[in-house]
């Protein structure tokens, strides 16, 4: 019967529509799963680079508890993390450093701009040493604006992280 | 008393007398550096617990060493650079604490001396020099490397006299010159 | 040189790397670490021994002292509170007593008893801070989640007041900006009441035990006459025997009037190092029940300025006992709204030089718990 079904006319559309059965039944859920994961298990790197790391280590304490979002900020090994928290003030002497964790990190990768001085360099615009804004050496994915921003919207600002991971392609 | 290229530009208020206003206790050292100095220092009383002592660059390792010596002053708490671009100038000012002697405790003694200044500076090899006292006071090691760096003034008989803050590629004239001015302002 | 590893043309100056020589190793550890902090150290190790160590601040450098000359004595405000977000008042408090000075205005005794009360709760607040990434350091997680969730108390306090978590931006030239909320006194006694409790407990869990003491004890030692010569300043040096506070020598706003207690340890290592802020905070919350209890009932607040003040022709060094040791601010102004020239001299980098001096010898895994016991932030050496 199959056969009969499948002549050399037709035999690209049923192709076609196999593809088509395959990624509804299986590579969309398979993408979907994925993204869960990486969503619910983001490790940052363990790199403070100016004065809004406060917040961040204010983000992990028992009462704004990040942890709970699988966000755990204790990994040694930057090439085990997915995710840079760029906080606060990047100045000259510390952009290529970045840079260099940022190219060490495997894909998929993830970069969170906080505080005014990652967006456009904020309170320190017109010094010497201080480069305005980030978006110049790193592909921003959320700016969690604050000065420094709270750990309330930092979290805000992950989770934002959260629902862009869920619509991105898996792989 | 004072000779010319050392006296600080004259201030709004009359510059007071030693002898006139300095109530005992800081006249006692007050009075032993200038007897021992006689024509080299300016020491001057500027308000309660705050004392100045004006030398020549030429003579800063010896005053130093004296206070160090003679005197309960016994750490250098901060060192400051200062850009006068109207005199030629570059001011370096000691400030220097006591944590042996109890009745020290209050008093900050500032050793403040001059040296010249260059239009196009050349960090370590123009006029602008100055002998470190990082043998005599061994905590200003670090502030004096700062003030090479955003200043531009080098100390001879530092070990060390290379960039502490700024990055390493910087190109540019010393930050904290007066004719260096950030972007717009 | 370097030809053999990697081209060293290729890479950015400062991140070239060195040839491995026969027994010493140099090692970076960098910026990003997590035993380093917003520094990076240079240490050349012969095995596990340390040789030599050279201190790499700067990668927090944002020119503070540039920036203030652009600014007037209010402008300069907001931007010379960032070295330490958390302790932003202790260091505003040498430049606003300077530009008080400098300006010629007094101060009520009303405002004067609440930034006595404020500094002391932000010493607090820097300090439960330090602890908590010394447990980072060391590796031990209930040493960073005890102090963390402790030191919330205290910016809810800090948040009633000013409504900032952190950066109050709160001290002005002439007092203090807000007054504070209505039975603040209360609230305020029951808090501290509770947070002295909390942290006498961890005096069992934190300093009687046994892995801290002998990660800590013994290690980085720091003789008298070295702290003085060195001219360390803070916990640093009351934790190698010299008994000097700024708060008790040189005292200033109404510090004279409150009984404060200096608390010094003779041993000189990380453990006592380790343990001088912990006491300092008891220290505080006695400082602070006795301020509530002198307080003026009312009273204004603030001294008005007139627009655009003035400095006059002269120069001011003012100091004050911050979290870190003894923070000065010497402000040279020539009659105009912005001073000539602005040094800030701050306790993290007067301890610097004491880092290359005891890690000479030491061994390379006791080198996290001997740097940061230098009560060091690097924020605030670089400015």
């Amino acid at each position: 019967m199959l056969k009969e079904l499948i002549t050399p006319q037709n035999a690209n559309v049923f192709v076609g529509k196999l593809g088509d059965i395959l990624y509804k039944a299986v590579d969309q859920p398979l993408g979907m799963a994925i993204n869960w994961g990486r969503m619910w298990s983001l490790w940052p790197v363990h790199i403070e680079t100016a004065c809004c790391s406060v917040e961040f280590g204010a983000a992990s304490s028992p009462r704004y508890d990040v942890e709970r979002f699988g966000i755990i900020e204790a990994f040694g090994s930057l090439r085990q993390c997915d995710l840079v928290v760029v906080q606060g003030t990047i100045t000259r002497k510390m952009a290529p450093r970045l840079r260099l964790v940022y190219d060490q990190m495997p894909e998929p990768k993830y970069v969170i701009a906080m505080g005014a001085c990652a967006i456009t360099g904020g309170l320190y615009f017109d010094s010497y040493n201080v480069l305005p804004g980030i978006d110049g050496i790193l592909p921003v994915d959320v700016y969690v604006p604050g000065c420094p921003p709270r750990p309330e919207t930092l979290i805000q600002g992950c989770m934002l992280l959260q629902e862009k991971i869920k619509r991105m392609k898996a792989r | 008393m004072s000779t010319a290229e050392t006296t600080p530009p004259p201030k709004a208020t009359p510059p007071e007398k030693v002898e006139a206003s300095a109530p005992s206790f800081e006249k006692s050292f007050i009075d032993q550096i200038t007897n021992h100095f006689s024509d080299d220092v300016e020491v001057e009383y500027i308000k309660e617990n705050r004392t100045r002592v004006n030398v020549k660059k030429e003579k800063i390792i010896d005053v130093a060493k004296f206070i160090k010596d003679n005197t309960p002053f016994d750490h250098a708490e901060s060192v400051t650079g200062v850009d006068f671009p109207e005199d030629k100038e570059i001011g370096v000012i000691y400030h220097l604490g006591s944590y042996t002697d109890p009745a020290y405790s209050k008093q900050v003694l500032a050793l403040a001396t001059r040296v010249p200044r260059e239009e196009n500076p050349n960090p370590g090899n123009d006029s602008t020099k100055l002998s470190s006292l990082r043998e005599i006071f061994y905590s200003v090691e670090f502030h004096e490397r700062e003030i090479f760096e955003m200043l531009g003034v080098y100390f001879e008989g530092h070990p060390d006299n290379r960039r502490l803050l700024l990055p390493e590629d910087w190109a540019d004239l010393p930050p904290l010159r007066k004719d260096f001015t950030n972007k717009g302002r | 040189m370097t030809d053999k590893l990697i081209p060293t043309k290729q890479m950015p100056p400062g991140l070239q790397v060195d040839q491995v020589d026969d027994r010493i190793m140099t090692l970076n550890v960098g910026p990003q670490h997590p035993g380093s902090g917003h520094m990076r150290i240079i240490v050349r190790i012969d095995g596990d021994y340390i040789v030599d160590a050279d201190p790499d601040p700067g990668y927090v450098h944002r020119g503070e002292e540039k920036m203030a000359e652009a600014r007037n004595y209010i402008l300069n405000i907001p931007h010379l509170e960032r070295p330490v977000i958390h302790d932003s008042c202790n260091i505003l408090y040498p430049y606003v007593l300077g530009v008080e000075d400098l300006v010629g205005i007094e101060v009520t005794e009303r405002a004067k008893y609440i930034r006595v009360i404020t500094a002391e709760l932000n010493r607090c607040i820097y300090i439960q801070y330090w602890l908590a990434i010394y447990g980072i350091f060391l590796g031990h997680s209930t040493m960073f989640m005890w102090p963390a969730g402790d030191r919330e108390l205290l910016i809810d306090l800090m948040e009633k007041i000013t409504g900032a978590r952190v950066t109050h931006s709160y001290f002005i030239p002439g007092g203090v900006r807000n007054d504070v909320p209505a039975n603040f006194e209360d609230v305020c006694l029951r808090q501290v009441n509770y947070f002295e409790k909390r942290i006498k407990e961890y005096a069992d869990v934190f300093y009687d035990n046994p892995i801290l003491k002998a990660r800590t004890e013994d290690t980085g030692v720091l003789s008298r006459e070295d702290a003085i010569r060195l001219g360390t300043t803070g916990s640093v040096l009351r934790a190698s025997g010299v008994d000097y506070d700024v708060r008790v020598k040189e005292p200033y706003d109404v510090y004279d009037d409150l009984d404060v207690h200096t608390n010094v340890l003779k041993a000189g290592d990380s453990y006592a190092r380790s343990k001088i802020p912990w006491l300092d905070m008891i220290e505080s919350c006695n400082i602070i029940r006795q301020a509530l209890e002198k307080m003026p009932k009312s009273g204004s607040i603030r001294t008005k300025l007139k627009p655009n003040p003035k400095g006059k022709d002269e120069e001011v060094y003012r100091r004050v006992e911050s979290g870190r040791g003894a923070a000065g601010c010497h402000i040279i102004s020539k009659s105009k709204p912005e001073p000539y020239r602005l040094k800030l001299s701050v306790g993290s980098f007067r301890n610097l030089i004491a880092l290359p001096y005891l890690l000479k010898g030491e061994k390379l895994g006791n080198m996290p718990a001997v740097y940061w016991s230098l009560n060091y932030w690097p924020v605030e050496a670089d400015r």
